[in-house]
Formats: C-alpha cells, sequence, structure tokens
C-alpha cells in the first residue's frame, strides 16, 4: 500500500473502530486511536510530501517551481459502458498543499480535541466522526476524477451534519445541525447538476482531461456559463458565501475543535479548492469569472460587518472565517488562484489557531461564550492570550511580523493587477473592519476587569497545538510556499513581477491595517463607555442590529423558505389524499352498523322480516304477471 | 260439493293464524304448534286443488308434507328439549346470543 493511499486509510480505520467499538472503548483508548490514526496520516501524508519533493520541477516562467506530480490507481469504482470512474488518487501541487494542511493541521486538532473533550460522555463518537471527516477531506482533494470528489464532498457535509449536532440533547444545536446540512445540501444539488453538464459536454469526469479539454467548451456559450454558475453554486454553499452563508455561523453550535477543524481549516475551503481546481472552466465563462469575485467581495465586506457586532466568541471568528473565505473567492475572481490557495493555508494556520485559542478560552471561563462576560484573561491563561494576539494579528493582516499580511497583501495587489478596482477597494475596506473587530475580540476577553472567575489550563496537548500553530501563524509561516505553479496558471500580478505600485499598493494595505488597529484600540480599549454609549443611540442600535442579525439573512430566509415549507408540511401531514380513501372504509362501517342492527338475534323479528319480505316478493311476481297479461291482451 | 274459493280461504285463514302465532308467541312449543299449522294450510291447499281438477297430485303433495311435518316436529321437539335442559325455559326473545 502506497504512503498515499495510507493518509486516508488510516483515518477510515480509526473511524471504523471506534464507530464499531464505540462504547467499549475507554477515554484511553478512544484517545490512541483517534488521535494516533491522525497521526499516522500525517506521517504517510509527510512522506508522500518527501516523494512529492523528489520528483522533477515542473519548469515555468519564473523560474523552478512546483513538482510533477502522480496519479495512483487503486481500483475501478463502476463501469457503465464507456464511464467507468475510478477509485484513483491524483497528487499535484495543489492537492499536496491541501493534503498537508489537512493532515498537519487536522493532526494538531485532534491532539487540542482529546484535551478539549476530556471528560466529556460519548468520547469515543466524537473522534469516530473525526476520522470519517478527514478521512473524506482527503478523498475530496485527492480525486482524480470529479465522482469520487463528490463522494468526499457529501462525506464532509454528513461528517459537519453530525458534528454540529454532537450535543443533541439540546434542541437548538439539531435545527443548527439541520440548518447546515440543507443549505449546503442546496449547493450540493448545484453542484451535482454542474457535474452533469459537464459530463454532458465533455464525456469524461476526470479532472485531467476536463482541465485539458475545458477548451472544447464554447467560449461563453450558455451552456458553459451554465455549467460554471452550478459549479460555483456549489462552492458558495461548501464555502458560506452570499447567499448561502447563513448556515456558518449557526454551525458554531458543535464542540469547539470541529468549528476549527471543519469550519474554519478544511471544510468551508472545499469551495475554493473546487474553483481553483476546475479553473479552466471558469475562465472559458468570464462573467460567472468576475460573478465569483463579486460575491467574494460583497460577502466579505458583510460579514466583516456582521463580526463586529456579534457577542459570542465562536460567533465573531465564524463571521470572520466567513469573511476571509470571500478574500480567496476574491483572489479567484481576479484570476490569482496562487494567491487564493495561499490564503487558504495561512487562514488555515492562524484561524485554527483562534478557534483552539477560543475553545481554551471557553473552557477556561466554564462554558462561557458571551465576551460580554469575560475580561482580564491575559493574566490568566498567557499563551491562550499570545495565541489570540499572533492569530488575531494574522487576521488583521499586521505587516511583517505574521503569516496573514503575506497571504492578503497578495490578494490585494492580484485584485489591482488584474485591474478589478472594486475588488481591491472592498478588500481595503474589509481589511479596515478586520483589524477592528480583531482588537475588539481582544479587548473584551483579555483586557479590562475581570467579569468571570476564570481558572488556569494546563497539559502538553493543549499547549503544543497551540505554540506549532502560533509559530506557523507568524511571518514565518509565509516562508512555506505552496508549490502550485505548476497546476494553476499565473496570475496577473506574477506576470507583471515586480512593478512600482507594487510598493504603494504594500504600503496602502499596511497603513490601513494599522490605522484598523489603532481605530479599533480607540474605540474599545481607551474610550469603551462611550462606544458602548454609541450603541443605545438610535443609529447605533439600529447598526447594531442589523449586524448581529446578519443583515436579515436569516429571516428573509425563514420567511422565503421555512415558514411556506411548515405550513406546506403541516397540510400534507394531514394527508389529504388518504383522507379522500378513507370515504370507502366509512362506508363499509356504516354498511356493518346498519347490518349489525337488523340481526337483533331475536327470532321473532327474523320471522316478521322474512314474512314481509316474502310479501313484498310476491307482491312485485304479481305486478309483472299483471303486466305481462296486459300486454299481451292489449 | 264445496267450491274451491271456501276451502281456499278456510285455508288461507289457517295460514295466517299459525303465521300470527309463530310472530306473536315467544314460547317455543307454541311456536312449532304453530308452524304445524301453517303447513297443514299449505297441505289443505293441495288437497282442495287436487280435488278442483281431480287431480293426484294433490294427495301426493299432502303425504309428502304430511312426512315432511312429522320429521320437523321430531326435530324440534328434539332442538326444545336440549333448550329446556340447558336454560330451564322456552323464551325465544331470551335467546339472543347471536346477535350481531
Amino acid at each position: 500500500m502506497s504512503a498515499l493511499a495510507l493518509t486516508f486509510i488510516f483515518p477510515l480505520i480509526g473511524f471504523l473502530l471506534l464507530a464499531f467499538g464505540r462504547d467499549h472503548w475507554s477515554e484511553m483508548m478512544a484517545r490512541l486511536i483517534g488521535v494516533g490514526s491522525m497521526a499516522l496520516s500525517a506521517l504517510s501524508a509527510l512522506m508522500v510530501g518527501m516523494q512529492f519533493a523528489a520528483q522533477p520541477a515542473i519548469q515555468t516562467a519564473v523560474g523552478p517551481m512546483g513538482h510533477q506530480g502522480w496519479t495512483e490507481h487503486l481500483w475501478t469504482w463502476m463501469r457503465i459502458g464507456d464511464f467507468a470512474p475510478g477509485f484513483n488518487l491524483h497528487l499535484d501541487g495543489l492537492s499536496m498543499t491541501l493534503l498537508g494542511v489537512i493532515t498537519g493541521v487536522g493532526f494538531l486538532i485532534h491532539l487540542f480535541a482529546s484535551w478539549y473533550m476530556h471528560g466529556e460522555a460519548q468520547y469515543a463518537r466524537f473522534f469516530s466522526y473525526m476520522n470519517l471527516f478527514v478521512a473524506s477531506m482527503i478523498l475530496l482533494v485527492l480525486a482524480d476524477n470529479l465522482l469520487l470528489m463528490y463522494l468526499g464532498w457529501e462525506g464532509v457535509g454528513i461528517c459537519s451534519y453530525l458534528l454540529i449536532g454532537f450535543y443533541y440533547q439540546e434542541r437548538a444545536n439539531g435545527r443548527a445541525a439541520l440548518k447546515a446540512f440543507t443549505v449546503t445540501r442546496v449547493g450540493d444539488v448545484f453542484l451535482a447538476i454542474g457535474l452533469f453538464l459537464l459530463f454532458r459536454e465533455l464525456g469524461t469526469l476526470n479532472m485531467a482531461e476536463i482541465i485539458q479539454r475545458a477548451r472544447e467548451l464554447d467560449f461563453n456559450s450558455t451552456t458553459t456559463q451554465l455549467i460554471a454558475l452550478m459549479l460555483l453554486g456549489g462552492a458558495v454553499g461548501k464555502s458560506a458565501q452570499l447567499p448561502l452563508q447563513t448556515w456558518l455561523a449557526d454551525a458554531m453550535a458543535g464542540p469547539t475543535p470541529v468549528s476549527a477543524l471543519i469550519h474554519a481549516a478544511t471544510m468551508v475551503t472545499a469551495g475554493v479548492y473546487l474553483i481553483a481546481r476546475l479553473h479552466p472552466v471558469f475562465l472559458q465563462a468570464p462573467p460567472v469569472h468576475e460573478l465569483v469575485g463579486y460575491i467574494g467581495a460583497v460577502t466579505l465586506v458583510i460579514a466583516g460587518i456582521c463580526a463586529l457586532a456579534q457577542t459570542d466568541i465562536k460567533r465573531v471568528l465564524a463571521y470572520s472565517t466567513m469573511s476571509q473565505l470571500g478574500y480567496m473567492f476574491v483572489a479567484l475572481g481576479a484570476g490569482a488562484w496562487s494567491a487564493a490557495i495561499f490564503h487558504l493555508m495561512t487562514h488555515a494556520f492562524f484561524k485554527a489557531l483562534l478557534f483552539l485559542a477560543s475553545g481554551a478560552v471557553i473552557l477556561a471561563c466554564h462554558h462561557e461564550q458571551n465576551i460580554m462576560r469575560m475580561g482580564g484573561l491575559r493574566k490568566r491563561i498567557p499563551l491562550v492570550f499570545w495565541s489570540f494576539v499572533v492569530g488575531g494579528g494574522a487576521l488583521a493582516a499586521l505587516p511583517f511580523l505574521t503569516v496573514g499580511f503575506y497571504s492578503k497583501d497578495a490578494i490585494l495587489w492580484e485584485s489591482w493587477a488584474a485591474d478589478k478596482p472594486f475588488l481591491f477597494w472592498a478588500g481595503l475596506f474589509g481589511a479596515f473592519l478586520t483589524a477592528i473587530y480583531t482588537v475588539r475580540l481582544i479587548a473584551y476577553v483579555f483586557f479590562g476587569p475581570e467579569r468571570t472567575e476564570a481558572h488556569g489550563l494546563r497539559g502538553i496537548s493543549y499547549q503544543l497545538p497551540l505554540i506549532v500553530l502560533l509559530v506557523l501563524s507568524t511571518g514565518l509561516g509565509a516562508l512555506i510556499h505552496p508549490p502550485v505553479a505548476g497546476v494553476l496558471p499565473m496570475s496577473a500580478g506574477e506576470r507583471l513581477h515586480e512593478s512600482p505600485i507594487r510598493h504603494t499598493i504594500e504600503i496602502g494595505s499596511m497603513i490601513v491595517a494599522l490605522a484598523g488597529l489603532a481605530v479599533g484600540a480607540l474605540l474599545f480599549m481607551r474610550r469603551r463607555q462611550q462606544t458602548e454609549r454609541m450603541a443605545y443611540t438610535p443609529a447605533g442600535s439600529a447598526l447594531w442590529v442589523m449586524g448581529n442579525r446578519a443583515f436579515g439573512f436569516d429571516a428573509l430566509y425563514d420567511l422565503i423558505f421555512v415558514k411556506p415549507f411548515n405550513a406546506i408540511a403541516r397540510l400534507l401531514g394531514r394527508d389529504p389524499v388518504d383522507r379522500t380513501w378513507n370515504i370507502v372504509p366509512g362506508l363499509a362501517n356504516l354498511g356493518h352498523r346498519a347490518g349489525t342492527y337488523f340481526q337483533g338475534g331475536g327470532l321473532r323479528g327474523y320471522v316478521a322480516s322474512t314474512a314481509f319480505g316474502i310479501v313484498i316478493t310476491l307482491m312485485i311476481l304479481a305486478a309483472w304477471q299483471l303486466a305481462i297479461m296486459a300486454h299481451v291482451g292489449g | 260439493m264445496i267450491p274451491m274459493e271456501h276451502g281456499l280461504i278456510v285455508a288461507l285463514l289457517m295460514f295466517i293464524m299459525g303465521f300470527m302465532g309463530l310472530m306473536a308467541r315467544r314460547n317455543l312449543i307454541f311456536m312449532l304448534m304453530s308452524l304445524e299449522v301453517m303447513m297443514n294450510a299449505a297441505a289443505l291447499a293441495f288437497v282442495v286443488a287436487g280435488s278442483r281438477w281431480v287431480q293426484p297430485d294433490g294427495q301426493v303433495m299432502f303425504i309428502l308434507i304430511l312426512t315432511l311435518a312429522a320429521c320437523e316436529a321430531s326435530i324440534g321437539l328434539a332442538l326444545v328439549l336440549q333448550m329446556y335442559r340447558r336454560f330451564q325455559h322456552l323464551d325465544v326473545d331470551a335467546l339472543r346470543e347471536l346477535r350481531g
């Protein structure tokens, strides 16, 4: 068995062991299987990475970058005529990057989760879902055809559902899980339609073939646009972009490591991966390609405003995830494929760090998630504080020191270089918002007076993941370059190479980020009272409500979809069709009652009715006879 | 010679008498006797008709009905006996076990 296959086989075995053993495993054993299988998977990924690095490099205009990939045929999945999708794993620079993120960050999050979930009932169930998730996610990025990718795509969807609803005893969590599942399913249906259309046009679902033969699609024809639009629909659903973004904030009902792994680092980036992977299709449909960027730009601004008005620590991070995914979409829309993947990777580092740290905060505060009731935690849990500073710095693109600066700056530069001023200005405004809400979050949680009794935290499986992710979130993380040059085409910015305007934009984005941090510090650290008073003025409270309710998308969807659906369900719940058929048994029942009434059991009654019947019969016969005689006589 | 109509009227009256008895009586023995009366009324009608058309069939039917009545009486009396043993009464209205 090759190392490549082992990367997803280990978590799969872990899932099977945990799922079938479930309550028989002690916590210790469940931890060993759950985290151990992830460790083995990460080791296999490391071996794959070394094999990959040993491959000959691809020559590009910039110089040798990236390496040749390879495909491993495991078996043929099914064979229907000419259509024979294989169970093949394909490795190239793009999937190598994602494989590294999934197994590496995934392993750290598993390790952290073993500490975070300590003492929880159903420890084994939690890790079985987590392992299944990782296996599906690896399948998603390694699949060499779209059908297999769709299997992984649905696999991560179901795991997301199961883990959001992990604390299923609470009704709200079940609803959140159902919401996430249903909303992403809408996107998945689009994706499925996109796949069907692609198959109809090209006769294959093999990714390499599609990428090669994408030029055969008619440039900018309706069909091509429809294909791209459907694929975009799938990506939008998975990556929580407008208009299918509403599920992500509610998905925070799951345990915090789940939010870190699924709803920040890996699954939500599947949409970005899909678009980057099938970029030739989007290049054949420029209007849809433009749309990708606009969706990202609008989402990143809206989500940034929403993040400013949240009180739940995890919801702030959820909206910031949405916003950062918006940046990735902006990059995709600007044709900066590798910048999007780079931001995907850095975002996985710093957002996983932020989520794990927020998990630690929540545990330290005895499952308190409201940042209004936190404060002054700086001294209690210094490691978590520094994690937040570095992670938040990366989120706000603190210049040079953090990894977020490099990736976000690249996106801004690319959107400028691609001559998309709207995307550029939206991104810049988003960066400003990001800095403000990051400062707000840190100020509320770590500064000011202590509002809740918090206790210190210890444990190597809590410290190690935070420290590793913390290091990756500093500028050191930017030294890792995704080896995607051979897979994804060059962007406008890369073609321009160095240009004087690049430095102007770099400095501009730096100034914006620093200004945002300064404004945030002014609003939420120096003058917190005044700021909070501002929220009570009419304009302030209107803004607050709008942001807090996420611009009313939930209410709107509730009105358009949920309420009518429930009304129809209630109507059909009474089963009108079945009601009409109830007439038949009703008639039978009536006949039964009439029949039994005459079966009184009294002998004399029977005699009387028999006589009556005979008299009637005789009279009829007599009348008949008379009629015949009259006829004959007449 | 008695006219046929008179004989038939007697038979009809006998039949109605028997039938009224069958419906009105609650005692099983009397019901059985009413049945005999009704059967004899029918037999009388056959005899009258046989003498009117001077045919032997009327007499044949009479003997047949006589046999039938004897069978019916023996079976009926056996039932009455059984019923009396089991219920210690012959009230037919009290027997409603087969009520639907």
